[in-house]
């Protein structure tokens, strides 16, 4: 089953000069059309500019389609009625860690979204608790956010959407600004709720090695989907990805510049063992 | 104009129960013209570290010595010494204030008093350097592209000519070819300028393909000083401070493990690769 | 470092104090200011002094936190003395050169200066024991009454804790951009006023900047959280009397008409002087 579905969506954004006249109109999503299946981790590729968070911020309804018409769980986004449903189902993990926490105690801001849905209060703390267990932060509910490293942060931004109980997360860069150590954290996190919880992911990225394990991955340039399928397809068109101004994960690419030197490899590898594997395997037993 | 420091120390929170050594004696000197990757997780004193450098922070004991001079001796210039010593801080785009690119580019020559003429002669250069389109200079920096703000902030330090450019965390949350156009404007300052430049890093990949000589900083302290083949022998130490390394390091150490005869300490995909390659041909 | 200034200066304690309900706590420091003004007789400040010692016996904070709060205030302090001692007509008591001192103003002096310590130390007694989370959630309660006249007193309450989440990071923000840009040469600290202001320039224009893209995410943020202001929401933590609070209130209660009664004696301010 379906939980997102985009046709033909238009986004632009309107250029204005100094006096506030219209100079131009920049067509930031054109005519997208995808389907997100319930459960899936789908990841969205794209250099900075590409469109893929104008995407994003359809699916969360923060943006109304210009043409299209964009579906969450059935639900069609441009319906005003449908606002506050559509943002319950469909939550959002920002990119800034601390311009998305609201509460001055952890616990207070994972019970933020709860609160505005107007959950009973006894309801609240229950979901607080299984949210920041579920994102292994229940043992910081009590502290200042000022005082959470950056994916700390980020984990406590994720359980603040999980209280709301979605059906689907969108991660709009949620790892840009973090170290090598808070990104694993924030992905082992997505990939937990994914997995566990059966809730749809949606991640957003231009960090190659963290879309190794997503079902599905899709490849933004200006405003169109470019390139679309797994992982390893899309990881086996290495000169397509330079176009598109992306690079692929080391191992990848070391593979990559083997095969270029006659090592029959298979394409597309993704992981370090996959290429240990096939190097060590048999059939390579002498350089051509 | 070589810096030495000797038995630095920095302590937060000197006179109160919650002392923290974030800098713990630290000695170590940095020749003319090395590129130096400084890398460690957060909270390992590197950023602390290289404040030092122009001044911004000030040590709780040790010195500091910057081309023979010590930079805590009464008589020394402060600000002086930061016009030799640039610091591109992390996100440095947050910065950008003035009305148009150029201007923000002229405010650190304008600080040093140079005249009009000189001031102009070395903001288009600096702008130049980082290869900033001639259109974009009467645009406000506001309106620019992430990566191009980034530059134009990083053209707003080389402008004072420093001598030492030292760099936090240049490609934070820039999209892979951001990163790669500012990685190569640094490789070109160091080479093409003879700059020295110390670069903080989240990236081993990045550090392994550019630098001359790596510092790991641990709690307050210099871990391992190497060049980059010396650093990665330490994988299994790196791991433990919750440091990375390359991702072709490992896959080297994994193929030898299972019997190829590969070099273990390739770093960067082209030694990796000729590495695989020979070994494959004995086989 | 300046991300540990906290606003408001709140000590971490377990006291009775600290857990009664936030809006004991504002009505209660609000009744003992009203009541320091009754006073005109050594009864009744003995009587604040008093109370006022109890309170802070109960609630656990080190007496040298409140003295902390009265360091700001010096300075105004002597001010009023000085001016009330000196300019005050009246009965002289001592006289040296042109300036005299009265017995009013003596007296006058000394209620002064007792007034304001006491509206300090008791007003900071209420910062201190109470969470500015807490003391935003009491206000906005209290001031329900107020959404009849179509006062935003949810949307106040919402803006003063959001107000308190973001000064350290500001704080911290504000210490980056200005190292920033004395890495560019900028000085902050030499010249004269004019050049002193003009040199801020390059600090508060990134400030703001910034602070308008924080407050743009965070808006974004709450509103992808299905924020939709104060209508229709519950609460974590709701605001909820216990036994206790309406024995403070009861307390209070008693504390003013006793202090009404202390007020209306005709007895001196001091003790000593002219009879």
């Amino acid at each position: 089953m379906s939980i997102v579905r985009t046709e033909n969506l238009v986004h632009e954004y309107e250029r204005r000069d100094e006096e506030g006249n219209i100079e131009g109109v920049t067509t930031a999503v054109d005519h997208v059309s995808l389907d997100v299946k319930e459960g899936s981790f789908i990841a969205i590729l794209g250099h900075n500019g590409s469109g893929k968070s104008t995407l994003a911020k359809h699916i969360n309804a923060i943006l109304s389609p210009k043409e299209g018409t964009v579906w969450v769980d059935g639900l069609d986004t441009a319906k005003e009625e449908n606002l506050w449903e559509v943002r319950q189902r469909a939550g959002m993990v920002f990119q800034n860690p601390d311009n998305q926490i609201i509460g001055q105690v952890v616990e207070e801001d994972v019970g933020f979204g709860p609160e505005n849905m107007g959950v009973p209060t006894k309801e609240i703390w229950e979901r607080v608790e299984e949210s920041l267990r579920a994102v292994g932060m229940y043992e910081y509910r009590k502290y200042s956010p000022n005082k959470l490293s950056g994916g700390q942060k980020q984990r406590v931004s994720i359980a603040g959407v999980l209280a709301m109980h979605p059906k689907v997360i969108v991660f709009d860069e949620p790892t840009a600004m973090l170290d090598p150590g808070g990104r694993k954290e924030v992905i082992r996190a997505a990939r937990g709720l994914n997995q566990v919880e059966g809730v749809t992911i949606i991640l957003i990225t231009h960090y190659m090695e963290e879309i190794v394990h997503a079902d599905q991955v899709f490849v933004m340039d200006h405003g169109k989907i470019a390139m679309q399928g797994t992982p390893r397809e899309i990881f086996s068109q290495m000169e397509r990805l330079k176009d598109l101004r992306l690079d692929v994960p080391q191992v990848t690419l070391l593979a990559y510049e083997l095969q270029q030197a006659g090592v029959p490899l298979p394409d597309g590898i993704l992981t370090r063992k996959e290429l240990v594997d096939a190097l060590i395997s048999p059939r390579i037993d002498s350089l051509p | 104009m070589p810096i030495t420091i000797e038995h630095l120390t920095h302590t937060y929170g000197e006179d109160t129960t919650l002392a923290v050594k974030a800098l713990d004696d630290i000695t170590l000197t940095i020749p003319d013209g090395q590129f130096v990757g400084i890398i460690g997780h957060t909270g390992s004193g590197k950023s602390t570290l290289v404040q030092h450098l122009n001044g911004l922070l000030k040590g709780s004991s040790g010195h500091i010595i910057f081309d023979g001079q010590d930079i805590y001796a009464k008589d020394y210039s402060l600000k002086e010494l930061r016009r030799k010593v640039g610091l591109v801080f992390q996100y440095p785009e947050h910065q950008l204030f003035e009305i148009d690119v150029f201007s923000d580019v002229c405010f650190g020559p304008k600080n040093l008093g140079l005249s009009e003429a000189e001031i102009k002669e070395r903001a288009t250069a600096a702008l130049e350097a980082v290869s900033m389109p001639k259109e974009l200079y009467n645009q406000s920096p506001f309106d620019l592209s992430g990566g191009q703000k980034r530059r134009a902030a990083i053209a707003g330090v080389l402008a004072m000519n420093p001598k030492v450019l030292i760099l936090d965390e240049p490609t934070a949350g820039l999209d892979p070819q951001g990163r790669q156009e500012i990685l190569d404007l640094i490789k070109k300052l160091q080479t093409e300028s003879k700059m020295t430049i110390l670069l903080v890093s989240h990236s081993m990949e990045d550090v392994a393909e550019y630098v001359d000589r790596i510092l790991v900083m641990n709690h307050g302290r210099v871990a391992f000083d190497g060049t980059p083949k010396e650093v990665f022998a330490h994988y299994k130490e790196l791991e433990e401070m919750g440091l990375a390394c390359p991702q072709v390091t490992y896959v080297m150490h994994d193929l030898k493990e299972r019997g190829l005869p590969v070099d273990v300490s390739a770093t960067t995909v082209e030694e990796a690769k000729q590495s695989i390659l020979h070994a494959l041909s004995l086989a | 470092m300046l991300k540990d200034i906290t606003i408001g200066q709140y000590y971490q304690a377990q006291s009775l104090i600290h857990r009664l309900d936030p809006r004991v706590k504002i009505g209660g420091t609000l009744l003992y200011v009203i009541t320091l003004f009754f006073y005109k007789n050594f009864i009744g400040y003995g009587l604040a002094i008093l109370f006022l010692a109890l309170v802070i016996r109960l609630s656990k904070v080190p007496f040298k936190f409140m003295v902390k709060g009265m360091k700001s205030i010096l300075f105004l302090l002597m001010i009023t003395v000085l001016f009330n001692l000196f300019l005050t007509p009246g009965t002289p008591v001592v006289t040296f050169w042109k300036l005299k001192i009265t017995q009013e103003g003596t007296e006058l002096a000394v209620s002064m200066a007792l007034r304001l310590s006491l509206l300090v130390i008791g007003s900071s007694l209420m910062t201190l024991t109470t969470t500015p989370n807490n003391l935003t959630d009491g206000m906005e309660k209290m001031m329900g009454f107020l959404k009849i006249f179509k006062v935003p007193v949810h949307e106040v309450a919402m803006m003063m804790s959001i107000a308190l989440r973001f000064i350290p990071i500001l704080m911290e923000e504000t210490d980056k951009i200005m190292k920033a840009q004395m890495a560019r040469g900028a000085d902050f600290e030499s010249g004269n006023l004019i050049a002193r202001a003009k040199a801020m320039v390059p600090l508060l224009v990134p400030l703001f900047v910034s602070a308008f893209r924080r407050a743009n995410d965070l808006a974004m943020a709450m509103e992808a959280r299905c924020y939709r202001g104060g209508e229709g929401r519950t609460k974590m933590k709701p605001l909820k009397y216990h036994k206790r609070d309406f024995l403070a209130y009861f307390l209070l209660l008693f504390f003013v008409v006793a202090s009404i009664w202390a007020g209306r004696l005709k007895l001196p301010m001091l003790m000593v002087g002219v009879a």
